[in-house]
């Protein structure tokens, strides 16, 4: 079970009290009936579903209902950041995908084993 | 029975507690402490199983949570069968009965032993090709015959009558694994006070201390420094430690799963759960899993009383047990010498130790012929001889050359370690292959974890206390501590990987590298012959590893053969998956208390005691319980839902409408809010008037409907659909807070504030009028549609003037806590005027012959307004709304759409079957063109006949048309109509 940062709450809680609710950063037009087909599937019908990075929505439904947006990478489930609904986009260079993997959080050298060669080896 | 091969001052048990078990009906008598393993050992009873193929004779390869082979039932009552526990991990208890499986008529004669005479029919692959054809047969025969002959225990049939406990826990640092290393890591972490868990799969801690008497750590014995540090451990109050607690699975941010298996161990659980599921968030993990020893794989491995090197040690040492009188020793290693002398001292004899390597060098082989036993080295054992019990070992040199047979009553086995890298693996590390010790290892951490001791390839005593005091003190302040001196005297490297010479190529040995599965070298060589590549599809091919031990002794070995067998090196072959479980987990462990009333929430009107109380038959609604039907005596569901749905078409009927969905919208922005979510116009609408409200999704299709009042100017009360109220609250909240969020409105879900009843009928003014305090209910001042708050009974009313039936209706909606008192004042008035109560079958009847659609019913998520026949609920002068430009894609207003049709059969006596196909005509070549399908379908009493509702292509267009419905023994013709059966033209509505 995952553990999510509110950004009204301010705090991590359990994935359990979380709805996720779809890509974010898809605008609805306040001319809706001014877009062409082409315009509406890619606002209605088109989604990245990207390998990595992803910027989604999330409702925080049992907890405080409001709705927010989250940068998560969807190999390693790590959350990098949650933000409030309405704020911009952060800049994606803030996240360049740390080695090793996402998640740890100390350095390589901290661990007590080496790090395996690229042949593979010790 | 006497316990024959139990050693007078071996082991660490005391003999005085004697516990007596069953096993097969057979009474014997063990030491408090033993495994059900180690007692039946102690009695000289090494057969226990059957194979799950070849139904060869089994016994105990192993001491510990990997054993493949020795998987029996232990019985506590008729529900209390739990089938495949692990002889070696179950301890006895006074009482215990285990029964051995997959044999019969018995043990030592199982019918199904012919399997393994006719194995040359039975190698890999062989279900796959041979149960292919005809189809059919799977089910009736193939399956079932195979399910009998090849299983494992049986499941039992009865409620589990345990209760099974679950709980959170937070802590700074979890080390998992009890042995040297886990133990010590514990104790630097515990020092600084950081909050400290501890557990252990066995009863006791000290792991492999259990059986390696040459460690020796800060002066003292390995073992009891192990009991000396736990007990200290415990003395602690930021340290928890946990025995019989298995970490079966690493999950994301550092979540482990932990089972504690608390009574399985005792004679009376008492009130005690069975088993308590952990979910134990960590700050950092300390992986500390150890190693498992590999076997030999050669010819008739699988011989009772062939087993691992470390569990005849674990049994001698731990149990004070002999595993044999005269053993023998296969080894690739130095540490399988230390069974032999560790046996040789408690005064075994030792038959010989066949070592495989060439010129093996180092103490162990002076220590061994100093002990006076026979080493033979350049030696393989190229088969075992015996039939319920390994009798002999064939020995011949590496090179070839006659075989010698030696007489052992059983072998002892080392092929090397494997270190126990599942749960570093499952927190999704990746494992890297060190060529120079040729063994999986952690390579690249994914989270805040570490690995240490011999699951991390540490080898020596020493580093294993170092590495675990470090990783300790680094997991919280990384202030030092003090370190215990540890020597031991046993060398753990080495080892081989692979089939052992002599082990073939032959087709008919047998040498087993799963032993659960029964799949042996020959079986991974042929499934590469037979074009596997990748390890994950000889895996499969074979089912090698895939059992429920999960590959823990065979893995390696089935990796080495299909590499050698690919020609390439092990690495470039790579290691399948390791997956949680770890071990075998119940499903009472992880359902805990959520079972029976606690599955799942009920919820219950606020007159659901007043529905019982009248008889009402109630029908499952999602989690609510609704009242379906009254039958009064002697009625069945049909003539009781004929009666109801006359009398409220007749006079009047009393119906529970409280779990539709109500929502609040308030706010200066209220009518603007609903205009943007609902397609109708709503900015005209007055206070104190309803509408019936159509909401879409972006893409235009309908998503719920309902009737909306308009209290004031800045209040709407609006109304869902059952199921839609929760769905319909999150799309609201949805695009007020993130769309729309330039308007001021406030949701409130008040669905469970306000109960409903609903009164229709041509009778229901008279049966409220006399109720209703403050509202004119005339139908010049209350006409339908509308809307008046006031009061009911002398409590706050919010009172509907609205129809779902045709009739003249009200909906009277009062605080849910008054919701039974009014039922029953509305109740007491309602008798007074031949009214009825009646359900939500009556209810669905009576909509259908007015043709008002249930969203969910007549619509699937692909149905527009228009398709619905409902155009005239969409604002045609809005700018926007949710689903306007959906509405105009191309698909959605074409032509060849399923439009919603009334449809009524020649024979008014033939009710359709919901959800059947529409075709043109009839005796088309199949697959006929479906032109449609039908939605809803009553017998309708008020019509007299059957009346159905469709979605038929064009089907506006069709009215008057037959068309057909194809049922499986007839062909039924209907005719479409509009959708109104009953009273075209409405009037009722208004009284």
């Amino acid at each position: 079970m995952l553990l999510i940062r509110c950004p009204y709450c301010e705090e991590e809680r359990p994935e359990l009290e979380f709805r996720h609710a779809g890509e974010a950063h898809i605008a609805r037009s306040s001319e809706m009936t001014e877009l062409s087909d082409d315009e509406f599937e890619k606002f209605f019908f088109v989604r990245q579903n990207p390998k990595g990075l992803i910027f989604e929505r999330w409702r925080h439904i049992h907890g405080c209902g409001r709705f927010f947006n989250a940068a998560r990478d969807t190999v390693t489930d790590k959350f990098h950041l949650t933000y409030k609904a309405g704020e911009p986009k952060p800049e994606i260079t803030l996240m360049a995908p740390a080695e090793p993997a996402a998640w740890a959080n100390r350095e390589p050298s901290e661990l007590n084993v080496d790090m395996p060669s690229k042949e593979g080896g010790r | 029975m006497t316990e024959t091969f139990r050693m007078a001052g071996a082991g660490r048990l005391t003999p005085a507690k004697a516990v007596r078990f069953s096993f097969d009906g057979t009474s014997y008598q063990g030491v408090a402490g033993d495994t059900l393993a180690s007692a039946l050992l102690a009695n000289g009873v090494h057969l226990v199983g059957r194979s799950f193929k070849y139904h060869r004779p089994r016994g105990f390869l192993s001491a510990g949570a990997e054993e493949p082979n020795a998987l029996v039932g232990v019985h506590r009552d008729a529900a209390r069968r739990t089938p495949n526990v692990r002889a070696t991990v179950q301890e006895i208890y006074d009482g215990l009965s285990a029964v051995s499986q997959n044999r019969w008529p018995s043990l030592a004669y199982d019918i199904g032993e012919a399997n393994d005479l006719g194995s040359p029919f039975f190698s890999a692959g062989f279900y796959y090709k041979t149960f292919m054809w005809p189809k059919a047969a799977w089910d009736k025969v193939y399956e079932p015959f195979i399910r009998r002959a090849a299983g494992l225990g049986v499941a039992p049939d009865e409620p589990d009558p345990d209760h099974y406990s679950s709980l959170y826990a937070h802590c700074d640092v979890l080390v998992l694994g009890g042995g040297a290393a886990g133990i010590a890591t514990a104790t630097a972490a515990a020092a600084s006070g950081a909050r400290v868990i501890l557990c252990d799969e066995q009863a006791e801690f000290g792991g492999a201390l259990r059986f390696e008497t040459g460690a020796r750590i800060d002066g003292k014995p390995g073992w009891d420094w192990a009991q000396a540090s736990v007990a200290n451990l415990k003395g602690r109050e930021n340290v928890r430690v946990l025995t019989r607690t298995t970490a079966f699975g690493y999950y994301a941010q550092n979540l482990v799963g932990l089972v504690e298996r608390v009574s399985d161990h005792l004679a009376t659980p008492g009130d005690q759960p069975r088993e308590r599921l952990w979910q134990v968030r960590a700050g950092k993990v300390v992986i500390a899993t150890g190693a498992i020893e590999r076997h030999m794989v050669f010819a008739d491995n699988d011989r009772p009383g062939v087993m691992l090197a470390s569990a005849a040690r674990t049994y001698l040492n731990h149990y004070g047990v002999a595993v044999g009188r005269n053993v023998g020793i296969f080894t690739a290693n130095d540490s399988a010498y230390a069974a032999a002398f560790d046996l040789k001292k408690a005064g075994v004899q030792i038959a010989a130790i066949v070592d495989l390597r060439d010129d093996p060098r180092g103490a162990v082989i002076e220590e061994a012929r100093g002990l006076g036993i026979e080493v033979l080295t350049g030696h393989t054992v190229t088969k075992t001889g015996g039939r319920l019990r390994v009798s002999s070992i064939a020995v011949a040199p590496n090179a070839g050359g006659a075989a010698r047979v030696i007489p052992v009553d059983a072998l002892l086995m080392s092929s090397g370690w494997t270190p126990s890298v599942h749960l570093f693996s499952q927190s999704r590390g990746k494992v890297a292959f060190d060529d120079a010790t040729q063994r999986f290892l952690p390579g690249q951490y994914a989270q805040d974890c570490v690995s240490i001791g011999a699951c991390n390839g540490t080898d020596t005593l020493d580093a294993v206390i170092e590495e675990a005091y470090a990783a300790g003190e680094n997991a919280v302040s990384g202030t030092k501590v003090l370190r215990p001196a540890a020597t031991t005297s046993e060398n753990w490297t080495g080892g081989m990987l692979g089939a052992a010479p002599g082990a073939g190529p032959d087709d008919t040995v047998k040498a087993f590298v799963d032993f659960q599965n029964d799949v042996t070298a020959k079986d991974l060589r042929q499934a590469v012959r037979e074009g596997m590549r990748s390890i994950e599809h000889v895996k499969r091919f074979t089912t090698n590893g895939m059992a429920t031990d999960q590959g823990k002794t065979s893995n390696m070995h089935g990796l080495a053969i299909a590499a050698e067998t690919l020609g390439k090196p092990i690495p470039e072959v790579g290691l399948t998956t390791f997956r949680a479980p770890y071990t075998p987990v119940t499903f009472g462990a992880i359902v805990g208390h959520s079972r029976g009333s606690l599955f799942d929430p009920t919820r219950r009107t606020a007159m659901h005691g007043f529905a019982e109380k009248n008889g009402a038959v109630f029908e499952d609604v999602g989690q609510w319980k609704r009242a379906w039907y009254f039958p009064q005596a002697g009625e069945d569901m049909h003539q009781a839902v004929a009666r109801e749905t006359k009398n409220v078409r007749r006079s009047a009927g009393i119906f529970d409408a409280s779990t539709l969905g109500k929502i609040e919208i308030v706010g200066p922005d209220a009518a603007q809010f609903m205009e943007l979510l609902y397609t109708n116009p709503w900015a005209k609408l007055e206070p104190g008037r309803c509408r019936y409200g159509i909401m879409l999704r972006e893409d235009g299709f309908i998503y719920d409907d309902g009737v909306v009042g308009r209290l004031a100017d800045d209040r709407f009360h609006v109304t869902t659909t059952t199921g839609g109220a929760a769905r319909v609250m999150n799309h609201m909240e949805d695009y007020l807070q993130t769309e729309f969020t330039h308007l001021k409105v406030y949701l409130t879900s008040i669905s469970e504030q306000w109960a409903v009843i609903a009164v229709q009928g041509p009778k229901s003014r008279e049966i409220i009028a006399p109720l209703v305090e403050g509202i004119d209910v005339s139908d010049a001042a209350l006409p339908h549609m509308s809307v008046r708050e006031g009061k009911i009974c002398g409590v706050p009313t919010r009172l509907f003037r609205m129809s779902f039936t045709g009739e003249r209706g009200f909906e009277i909606n009062v605080p849910a806590d008054y919701g039974e008192a009014v039922m029953e004042a509305v109740w007491a008035e309602a008798r007074k005027h031949d009214a009825c109560l009646y359900g939500t079958e009556a209810m669905h009847v009576l909509r259908a012959e007015k043709g008002y659609i249930i969203v969910g019913q007549e619509t699937d998520g692909t149905v527009t307004p228009n398709d619905a026949g409902l155009d005239w609920a969409i604002g045609k002068k809005k700018t926007d709304f949710v689903g306007i430009r959906g509405l105009r894609r191309p698909d959605l207003v074409s032509g060849g759409r399923k439009q919603l049709v009334g449809l009524k059969t020649v024979d008014p006596n033939v009710v359709l079957e919901e959800g059947a196909q529409i075709v043109a005509t009839p005796g088309q070549p199949m697959p006929m063109k479906m032109i449609g399908h039908v939605t809803s379908s009553y017998w309708s009493p008020n019509c007299g006949r059957s009346i159905a509702l469709a979605l038929v292509v064009d089907g506006r267009d069709k009215i008057g048309e037959r068309l057909f419905v194809p049922m499986p023994d007839r062909v039924i013709e209907v005719e479409v109509t509009g959708t109104v059966f009953f009273e075209e033209s409405g009037e009722r509505l208004n009284g």
